[in-house]
């Protein structure tokens, strides 16, 4: 075993420092992102949907610790590839389903008295099991009991902790226990599950060359959600720096901030995405040299894509933060501060920023579940992320001919889609969630 | 009045000047037509006559602003910025990469668009708003509570979904409708039906969930107590007070989209076949047409300002309170 040679991507990079930004701001005491955390603990709501998505933020951030498996490989490989490597120790010749025993398509063998003879072939991933294999069903009651068995050991054993220390427990926000001691419960089954199937099975199948669709997916969890979360963070400079700008010096600044917001929005989004893309698309092919590795490559077009879509989309919160600019100028606070002489540059950063922020944060939280959708249809049009980086949206692609086939194969589209809503669904929930903690006055509509 | 909405009009014009600035530098500048020519020959060695002759048959082989070969006003006329910027404020978009022209091709597409966007607008619309009363006359009942995590988790389905299930299932499955294709006219009405459906299905979640919020407020505002405390019937106070008065801001926001409409839908059109403007747009994309896509981001910039200008017209229409200086 050589050392260990880290590769830090430009995502990865952003991706953990906007977390570690995060925590930073949740440590301090007196911030009100506290409060407003505090109160979206105490809904089940937004308990269950906001564990969904520290799971996606969790397999994220586990695929965003990139390292080069040997000195002078070129291959870029996770800590999340490290334990899915289970899932790609086997694949097949091609498509097999759910949980089959058996391929897809029927093979010419040659029989032993020598016959043709069209079968359908074993799989390799039944065939390694050295002494026959259980059926489905006893897998899932095992892993069933499994993971209740792992639910209780760990739900014992932080309650035990929590006995402990009362300090621990009087820091804790408090907490919808019931919702998250069952969606625990949940998650820990499913997980106990996936990993018994999983031993012995495809559990999603395999698509056309035979890779594991279950690892495709969970492999495209990243790009969905670092798409999402990278985009919103795209739109806030320019969203917050101009927003505040036009509201708070008005005037030719306002008329001019104004102008170019109008005519951004006037642009219908999707040729202006379109517009940019192909572009982009252009820039790479001429400048291939710059690009050493595929990895390097993609990645940049991730990351392109997301500034892409962020200097398409501030629009909406920028006239958004215009408007309350425009209303918190005028408070006696601000009022006073500028009698007082504080500069221009401190009353907005002390002053009208602060008042801002929750704003900002529930534009963040609504806009990222309309961006993973749109990930996908991005790809449909051939906009989307690099065709080589595993995506929902470059899995649906694909299955659009699958589709077409007769008889159908229809897992790898219904994984894309399963996994794709769950993110979704939990993403809006939260949202209603956070808007509610808060923005209890509800200024956005 | 008058005067207003002619202010209003006149508005428009440099935001639409500023719109064909950002594409031109987009297209001409930042990607300069020798890149184009790369692109479309292939990048690998192509010499330096492909691209002029690539230039030369596409119209791209003139001077950006300024012709110094060229006598008088020809000198700027006989330029990239006049034939391929300029132009477009007459609607003269030229030809596009397969030499068709532009234009007549925008206006024979316009119609199949808008035989799919239209009624799929229209009953979407009516869907919307009665299911959104539904759940408003139940509210804080459980068909209210159903009515709001259904609609929680149809606006979650990814709007590709809808199309490759509703065509799978209808079309293929049951064989209820074609799986795509379009006839103009009446009898193509088999064609449009499944498009429309799945429009309006994959609209709901969000379409319902919207116009719940809206009414609902409308409902507790304190003419509506007062209508109830008069003794009026609960249906009556919802028809009359609630939807009538809730439709101010469902008007004015959907009157913006109606120009649009023309534009058709990118994603049915392309995967039931329809010869419409979304259709066009993917097929452009897909051939890195560039001259299409700035032709399509025109129109829908003039589309979207003629929405503008409908919605402040709308305003003052429905709402007479609204006085304009």
């Amino acid at each position: 075993m050589m050392g260990i040679h880290p590769v830090i991507l430009w995502t990865d990079a952003l991706v953990w420092l906007l977390v570690a930004g995060f925590a930073f701001a949740l440590a301090r005491r007196d911030s009100g992102l506290r409060k407003g955390v505090a109160r979206l603990t105490r809904a089940p709501v937004a308990v269950a949907s906001g564990m969904v998505l520290v799971a996606y933020l969790g397999v994220t951030l586990l695929d965003s610790l990139h390292f080069h498996p040997a000195a002078g490989d070129s291959g870029v490989v996770s800590v999340f590839d490290l334990l899915l490597r289970p899932l790609q120790r086997v694949s097949e010749k091609t498509y097999s389903a759910p949980l089959a025993d058996r391929l897809f398509v029927q093979e010419q063998v040659l029989r032993p008295d020598g016959h043709q003879q069209r079968v359908y072939p074993l799989l390799a991933i039944v065939a390694q099991q050295a002494h026959g294999h259980a059926q489905p069903a006893a897998a899932v009651w095992y892993g069933v009991l499994q993971g209740l068995g792992l639910a209780g050991a760990s739900a014992a054993s932080v309650l035990i902790w929590f006995r402990r220390r009362r300090a621990a427990r009087a820091a804790l926000p408090p907490l919808a226990w019931r919702t998250a001691l069952v969606m625990w419960t949940v998650g820990c089954v499913l997980f106990a599950v996936t990993v018994q199937l999983a031993a012995s099975w495809h559990v999603f199948g395999t698509d056309k060359v035979g890779q594991d669709v279950l690892y495709q997916s969970l492999k495209s969890i990243r790009t969905d959600f670092l798409f999402g979360l990278l985009t919103t963070l795209a739109t806030l400079p320019l969203a917050v720096g101009l927003g505040v700008a036009a509201g708070y010096f008005g005037g030719w600044i306002d008329d001019i901030i104004q102008y170019v917001y109008t005519t951004l929005n006037a642009i219908p989004g999707i040729l202006l995405i379109a517009a940019a893309v192909l572009l982009m698309q252009g820039y790479i092919e001429v400048h291939a040299a710059h690009f050493d590795s595929l990895a390097l490559r993609a990645d940049f077009r991730l990351l392109f894509l997301c500034a892409i879509l962020g200097v398409t989309s501030w629009t909406g919160l920028c006239r958004l933060l215009r408007a309350e600019t425009l209303k918190l100028r005028e408070l006696e606070y601000v009022q006073a501060a500028r009698s007082f002489g504080v500069s221009d540059w401190r009353i907005m950063w002390r002053h009208i920023l602060p008042n801002l922020t929750h704003l900002v944060l529930i534009s963040v939280v609504m806009d990222f579940s309309s961006l993973v959708l749109v990930e996908a249809v991005l790809s449909y049009l051939g906009l989307g992320v690099d065709p080589s980086v595993p995506s929902w949206g470059n899995m649906i692609n694909a299955a659009q001919l699958e589709l077409a086939r007769e008889p159908v194969v229809w897992w790898p589209l219904t994984a894309a889609f399963s996994l794709m809503f769950v993110l979704v669904l939990s993403a809006n929930l939260f949202a209603d969630s956070v808007r509610e903690a808060f923005d209890p006055l509800g200024s956005r509509s | 009045m008058n005067a207003y909405w002619l202010r209003r009009l006149l508005y428009a014009i440099p935001i639409l000047i500023g719109v064909n600035l950002l594409t031109f530098w987009l297209f001409f500048m930042v990607n300069s037509p020798e890149d184009m020519a790369r692109m479309h020959l292939g990048n690998k060695r192509v010499t330096a006559m492909a691209i002029a002759q690539w230039e030369v048959t596409h119209g791209y082989d003139k001077p950006l602003f300024y012709n110094a070969g060229r006598k008088g006003l020809t000198a700027w006329t006989d330029t990239l910025f006049y034939t391929r910027s300029i132009r477009m404020f007459a609607l003269d978009f030229g030809q596009s990469d397969d030499g068709r022209d532009i234009g007549r091709e925008i206006r024979a597409r316009a119609g199949p668009s808008l035989m799919i966007a239209l009624p799929s607008f229209l009953i979407g619309l009516w869907t919307n708003i009665a299911l959104a009363l539904m759940m408003v006359w139940f509210r804080a009942g459980w068909p209210d509570r159903l009515g709001v995590a259904l609609a929680a988790m149809l606006m979650s389905v990814s709007s590709l979904f809808y199309i490759m299930a509703g065509q799978f299932l209808v079309a293929r499955l049951w064989r209820l409708a074609p799986v795509s294709g379009f006839v103009p006219g009446i009898d193509g009405w088999r064609f449009v039906l499944l498009p429309v459906l799945i429009a309006v299905l994959s609209g709901i979640g969000n379409g319902s969930r919207w116009y719940r919020s809206i009414f609902l407020e409308e409902a507790g505002k304190d003419y509506v107590r007062t209508a109830r405390a008069k003794g009026l019937s609960e249906s009556r106070i919802l028809f009359r007070h609630v939807l009538r008065n809730g439709l101010i801001p469902v008007v004015t926001s959907t009157v913006a989209v109606l120009p649009l409409l023309f534009m058709g839908s990118l994603l049915t059109e392309s995967f039931f076949g329809i010869p419409g403007l979304g259709s066009y747009v993917v097929d452009a994309i897909a051939a890195q047409d560039f001259s299409v896509v700035r032709a399509m981001v025109f129109i829908g910039t003039v589309l979207y300002l003629i929405g503008l200008w409908l919605t402040d017209l709308a305003y003052g229409w429905v709402d007479p309170r609204v006085r304009l200086s």
